[in-house]
């Protein structure tokens, strides 16, 4: 007989990974960082209506204290250089999400000569969302993808060294 | 710079040192005007100078106007003041129907009011909304945030969009209203009027709030017209000055509405608290001039004939728009061929940013955050 | 005030400063002065008490083929009415005296003419690039810019994701 057996009803099991994992999901602070109109979204995902504070997100104005930077807004050259700085602020674990076509490909603005064409040149992306503005449901979407994400994280393999690998 | 200080047994103390801090307050911040940057001379917490530093949301609209057309330029002009996009439609459908000559139908003109002061509500409720998220209270802003996610359903269900609208065209609108709508509306407005009411009660006459506000960065009527201050902020100083009534445009001739001006019942004329009440009062404008558009709206078509391949004559034009933020002023100019050689446009917030070097000598810190919140300030109109 | 009037006291008051009017076939009649002679134009248009432009509403630059255009929009809150300067400089180095000095809100306006333009303002308290990052080179919107292909090491260009599956065919 299995040892789980013998356990009552009020006992979960589960692995240490996924408890871990759990409970950084559940909590992922994002930093303000909305650039132009998608920041309008953000505020409204932020609100009463589509509240992503019930999964946990709260907004913090600083690099230092977040572990996910929305990007939210075309992004200019002359701002690239300063996003690199803020992403480089962030303490590890941190994700980003590109929100709204301008962050994810330069958007309508691939014809001006001083957007930078898509946030990916300068930072990694972990997500993607679509959509000008993309509505609060899309970004809430967003979010639960980069939950499913943050999910699938292996911290206590041996040999990694606390380094984040992601099993498919 | 140094005071010499005396000790309690008599003893003449060494003076204080004291230096110039230069501090920056970065283009990314928690508040919500969009990416500005200040390098701040500051004295402990008291400021010298603030110099804005602009430029981190150029996206080149007025660039990309000369590749895409006059009728492709119609969504860039959304991006262009996001807040309230209905007026920047309105501008350029209005500087290109001026310079080729069409006439927008009446219903298409009512459609265009329509639109325009519920965009108009919406932005005042997202300005006096961040406000007071920047003066630190938190409730006003999912207050006002719940107010303006019912027009952003009422505008969704006229033309799709909830932000960036692309709702008129050159020589009207692109959608006429779906059926049910107008009563829908009519209903939200009588929703609105008493949360006005409570909302003033939760925040407008709050001593903390009122202490924050009044005497911070006062505007005279003079500088204001220097400065080329235009919108809310320059009624807020006393000019009774409002495009829709002096030089009106559309159909705001045969609407009924007065125009608030500040009158410094709470501090100096010109200070916060009166840009701030003005803005509350022009709500409730808004409110009037809407039922009044709902109930008498003609029937025919929204949008004049206009051809796809749209070449105006060669010429220039400017116009004004009494946009959320003040007269947003539109200069294009034509020569012959579908697209436009230059368009310029000119809005409130320009005007503003320029003259908060001045007006921040000698205010705090934090009151550089009051400031910028009641001149309502949006970062893509200052650079598009 | 009519503007067609407004630019006959002009050129009563100043002659040889005032160099064309238009107003046949324009939608807004304009008035293209002498760059020498623009300051003292426009202190006489604000300082008048019939004329009373107590405002620069706009002020744009504009670049043609073979000029440089900078068009002033002006307007009065008193009398309600407006007018509009030109003033035509050369394409290589343009320079105009600044109007800081008579309406204060051309400081920035002229700023802006001056990064995107590049028309130098002369007796400007701060003229350097507002929009544009400092260390860009070129003015965006003459009509022969030329877009850089990097900026401090981003491309300016992306790649589009989209394989033509009809190439091969061709």
């Amino acid at each position: 007989m299995s040892l789980l057996n013998t356990l009552p009803d009020y006992v979960l099991t589960t692995k240490t990974d996924e408890l871990l994992n759990w409970m950084r999901k559940s909590s992922v602070w994002y930093m303000l960082f909305g650039l132009a109109c998608c920041a309008i979204e953000l505020m409204h995902t932020g609100g009463p209506r589509a509240d992503i504070d019930r999964f946990g997100a709260s907004p913090r104005a600083s690099a230092r204290q977040s572990d996910l930077m929305i990007v939210a807004g075309t992004l200019t050259l002359k701002m690239a250089l300063r996003t690199r700085l803020l992403y480089d602020q962030m303490p590890d674990p941190r994700y980003v999400i590109s929100m709204g076509s301008c962050a994810s490909c330069g958007g309508l603005f691939q014809l001006a000569y001083s957007v930078c064409d898509g946030v990916d040149k300068i930072v990694p992306v972990d997500v993607y969302v679509p959509g000008c503005p993309p509505r609060p449901e899309a970004l809430t979407e967003g979010l639960l993808k980069l939950q499913e994400k943050i999910m699938t994280e292996r911290w206590l393999v041996k040999g990694n060294g606390g380094q984040q690998v992601t099993a498919a | 710079m140094g005071n010499a200080t005396t000790t309690a047994n008599g003893a003449v103390a060494a003076p204080l040192h004291t230096e110039e801090m230069t501090l920056n307050m970065g283009p990314q911040h928690p508040s919500t005007h969009g990416v500005l940057r200040f390098v701040v001379r500051a004295d402990g917490e008291v400021m010298r100078e603030a110099i804005p530093d602009v430029g981190y949301l150029h996206r080149s609209i007025e660039k990309i106007a000369e590749k895409v057309g006059y009728h492709g330029f119609m969504p860039y002009t959304d991006r262009v003041d996001y807040v309230c996009a209905m007026f920047t439609n309105q501008g350029w459908g209005m500087a290109c129907e001026r310079l080729a000559g069409i006439e927008v139908p009446r219903r298409g003109e009512f459609c265009r009011v329509i639109a325009a002061e519920f965009n108009r509500l919406a932005s005042h409720l997202l300005s006096v909304g961040t406000m007071g998220m920047d003066i630190g209270a938190m409730t006003p802003f999912t207050h006002a945030l719940r107010e303006r996610e019912m027009i952003n359903d009422l505008i969704e269900e006229l033309c799709g969009a909830r932000l960036t609208f692309n709702y008129m065209r050159i020589g009207g609108v692109g959608f006429d209203l779906p059926p049910g709508w107008r009563e829908k509306a009519l209903a939200y407005l009588d929703h609105l009027e008493p949360i006005l009411d409570e909302y003033n009660s939760l925040i407008s006459y709050n001593k903390i709030y009122v202490e924050r506000l009044a005497n911070v960065g006062v505007i005279t009527a003079a500088e204001a017209l220097d400065y080329n201050l235009v919108g809310p902020n320059l009624r807020a100083c006393g000019i009774k000055w409002d495009i829709r009534k002096d030089l009106p445009y559309s159909v705001y001739r045969e609407f009924e509405f007065d125009v608030p001006v500040g009158k410094g019942e709470w501090g100096t004329l010109g200070d916060s608290m009166d840009r701030y009440m003005v803005r509350i009062r022009e709500m409730y404008q808004s409110i009037g001039i809407l039922r009044q558009a709902l109930k008498s709206l003609p029937a025919g078509p929204v949008l004049a004939k206009v051809p796809r391949n749209f070449k105006p004559p060669a010429g220039e034009c400017q116009i004004r728009v009494e946009s959320a933020r003040g007269d947003m002023g539109w200069y294009v100019v034509s020569d012959g061929t579908g697209y436009p050689w230059r368009v310029h446009v000119r809005t409130g917030s320009f005007a503003a940013m320029g003259m908060v070097q001045k007006l921040s000598r000698g205010l705090m810190i934090a009151d550089l955050v009051t400031l910028i919140a009641s001149l309502d300030v949006i970062a893509p109109e200052i650079y598009r | 005030m009519e503007a067609v009037r407004i630019y006959d006291r002009l050129k009563e008051k100043f002659g040889a400063g005032i160099l064309e009017v238009k107003s046949e076939k324009a939608l807004d009649p304009y008035c293209v002065v002498d760059p020498n002679a623009l300051v003292d134009i426009a202190r006489f248009l604000r300082d008048d008490g019939e004329l009373a432009m107590d405002c620069l509403s706009n002020e744009s630059g504009v670049d043609y083929k073979d000029r440089v255009e900078v068009v002033y929009h002006l307007f009065s809150y008193r009398h309600r009415h407006s007018a509009v300067l030109k003033v035509k400089l050369p394409r290589e180095n343009p320079a105009v005296k600044t109007l800081e000095g008579v309406w204060k809100s051309a400081n920035w306006m002229e700023r802006e003419i001056f990064d995107l333009v590049g028309v130098n303002f002369e007796g400007h308290s701060a003229l350097r690039r507002l929009l544009m990052p400092e260390d860009w080179v070129g003015h965006p919107l003459r009509k022969d810019f030329v877009e850089p292909l990097e900026y401090h090491g981003i491309a300016t260009v992306r790649e589009s994701p989209i394989i033509r599956l009809d190439a091969k065919k061709k």
